[in-house]
């Protein structure tokens, strides 16, 4: 197990394309780590640049002790497990595991105990001697954790491995994965566009966009305190709801006709300034009865339509010309939707620099 | 589904049938001749039931040969063909999934320029081409010999460009996992390739067997030997025009004998063939 340290790292394609723009990341010894960030970000490029499948064109990545910009796929000690398994068709599951180490001219005896060992921990025994073809694809994906487990590499990386199962699965193994690597320890990467497995994986999410970092903290830390309006966008489902505003006074923002309260403590805006506002649908909630009486806070709501989901209800509306979604309960009646009101806990209200989309936050993570 | 069977499904089969009749009647002729006496086949009047002489006239022809025209056992010819077949049909795959292994995989210089003058062969074919590379073959002494038989007749852009289509359906991680498991490009290519080609390699065998097997022009020229002679050839030279009287029944058991190889490769590696052609394994 090692270390992984990013420095400077940037990718640019020969047409000029820059995928990774000088990224700079400290991966600790066994942690489990999530590169989270739309298609296009630059999460897998980076992630195959640390495996050497694609070239480091600037920078240099560091896995334990050795610079490995420079150094084979196969040398740097490491392990991946690829979207599509990856696994070769024609070798049975247990030559799969096996391939890696005899390549490395491995001692049978060790091969051995080594493949029976991961078999028994992916419960994946009974079907050493099947073809790929014969297992289905939670079996497949196991068949590929253990091909990389078997090698004992100081870094497994994965590259959106769940993104081929089907919803039940992925819950299911995400699980085994996370269990997994509390057993082993072993340092983790892993690459998803999924914010679940983000938020439920990782010890250290680190979210990208457009080829760059926009925040590395742990899952409750990015979701609770996003550094930028794309994290705070692209974390968290329904999306959080942003619309822009104007600071009126010390610890207030005005939207329209409304007002909402901030923590003044935490975010540090200049007055008069405009800003992106930013509250999570689950932390707006509906205000009933006379609006009179807490005038001062509140925004105006007109609800359009609800997204029914069981254990929620999503409600969406416009304040003023803003669209917002509300995360109500599902006792919420009918009657309640028609309130006029909505507010937020001055805790839960975000604010965005309105140019470069960072957090006004003075203690940003 | 018995009971549905109408006269939609009834129709096909028939024509079927008769479309099988119309090819094999001929084959089936060629087999009755070859078991008559010659003067039968001579005089015109063509039996439809088989004659007495089935093993005295294969005997005579694989071992004998025809007593007036070329005078070679019929064995030796079928050896000749069955070499040179092979020899085609192995030379080819084993070239054009190097070549095509090399164009899909590696990146270097020229590699689209190498491509295209790959695929360019396909517009010269042998009788194209045939002065100069009989000239070349000459020259290096290559004439009766199996060499000669069969170089020019092994590069290939079709297998090429076969195996390159092929190549080109393997998702790239099987190579990227295959290179993070330690496997070089000649271990990829053996443990990992290779096997899964071999289908592709089974059908393309059947096919190009085929094509070696009925190569007229190029061993008509190149071998002036009798030794050397393919069964294709063989035949040609048993049926003569002017004085001599053509030993019929032999030059018809000749006919069936060259048609027996190339028929066991269809039927026994059919599965194979088909399988290569219409199933991908990845």
């Amino acid at each position: 197990m090692a270390a992984v340290v990013l420095d400077h790292i940037t990718k640019t394609y020969a047409g000029g394309v820059e995928a990774v723009r000088g990224v700079s990341l400290d991966i600790p010894n066994g942690s489990f780590t999530v590169l989270l960030g739309p298609s296009g970000c630059g999460k897998s490029t980076l992630l195959r640049m640390i495996a050497g499948l694609e070239t480091i064109s600037g920078g240099t990545c560091r896995i334990g002790d050795r610079i490995v910009n420079d150094i084979e796929p196969a040398d740097r000690d490491i392990a991946m497990v690829f979207q599509n398994y990856a696994l070769y068709p024609h070798m049975s599951v247990y030559d799969n595991m096996a391939y890696g180490l005899r390549n490395r001219k491995t001692p049978p005896a060790e091969i051995d105990r080594r493949v029976r060992e991961a078999a028994g921990l992916l419960a994946i025994d009974e079907y050493l001697t099947r073809k790929p073809r014969a297992l289905s694809g939670g079996q497949r994906q196991r068949v590929a954790m253990g091909r990389a487990i078997v090698r004992e590499p100081l870094v497994f990386l994965f590259d959106e491995p769940l993104s081929n199962l089907d919803a039940k699965l992925r819950v299911t193994m995400r699980l085994e994965i996370r269990r997994l690597h509390n057993r082993l320890k072993a340092t983790s990467i892993f690459v998803t566009h999924d914010q679940v497995e983000a938020m439920t994986l990782a010890d250290q999410v680190v979210v990208m966009n457009a080829g760059r970092i926009e925040q590395v903290g742990r899952p409750i830390d990015v979701y609770r305190f996003p550094a930028t309006r794309f994290v705070a966008t692209f974390v968290g489902a329904p999306a959080m709801n942003l619309a822009p505003g104007r600071i009126v006074a010390d610890g207030v923002v005005e939207i329209g006709s409304g007002r909402l309260a901030f923590d003044a403590a935490r975010l540090k805006p200049s007055m008069g300034a405009s800003v992106d506002v930013g509250v999570r649908p689950e932390d707006l909630r509906l205000l009933q009865g006379d609006p009179g009486a807490n005038a001062a806070v509140g925004l105006p709501f007109a609800p359009e339509f609800v997204e029914e989901l069981g254990a929620t209800r999503l409600i969406h509306g416009l304040s003023g010309t803003a669209p917002f979604v509300i995360a109500a309960p599902a006792a919420t009646t009918a009657a309640d939707m028609t309130a006029g009101r909505i507010a937020a806990d001055p805790a839960a209200v975000h604010l965005f620099d309105i140019t470069t989309g960072a957090s006004l936050a003075s203690t940003a993570a | 589904m018995v009971e549905r069977r109408s006269l939609g499904d009834l129709l096909p089969h028939f024509i079927l049938c008769l479309g099988v009749a119309i090819v094999a009647f001929p084959v089936y002729l060629c087999f009755v001749g070859s078991t008559h006496p010659q003067e039968v086949i001579a005089n015109g009047h063509m039996p439809v039931t088989p004659g007495p002489l089935f093993f005295q006239t294969y005997y005579q022809t694989l071992f004998v040969g025809t007593s007036g025209t070329t005078r070679q056992p019929v064995a030796a010819m079928l050896m000749n063909s069955m070499i040179m077949a092979t020899a085609i049909a192995l030379g080819k795959i084993a070239i054009s999934i190097l070549s095509a292994y090399a164009v899909v995989y590696f990146k270097f210089p020229f590699r689209m320029s190498a491509f295209w003058l790959i695929f360019m062969t396909l517009m010269l074919p042998v009788e194209v081409r045939i002065y100069p590379t009989y000239k070349i073959a000459a020259d290096l002494h290559l004439l009766d010999t199996y060499a000669g038989l069969t170089l020019p007749l092994i590069a290939s852009a079709t297998a090429t460009l076969y195996f390159r289509q092929f190549f080109m359906t393997i998702p790239d991680e099987l190579v990227e996992a295959s290179m993070l498991d330690g496997a070089g490009p000649v271990r990829f290519f053996f443990d990992t390739l290779l096997p899964l080609s071999r289908t592709n390699i089974a059908a393309l065998f059947v096919i190009l067997f085929i094509y070696g097997w009925n190569q007229y022009l190029w061993p008509l020229l190149v071998t002036t030997r009798d030794d050397m002679q393919t069964v294709v050839i063989g035949i040609k030279k048993m049926i003569v025009t002017a004085d001599a009287l053509t030993e019929w029944n032999i030059v018809l058991a000749t006919a069936m004998l060259a048609m027996l190889p190339p028929v066991l490769v269809v039927v026994l590696m059919q599965r194979w063939f088909v399988k290569g052609l219409v199933e991908t394994e990845k």
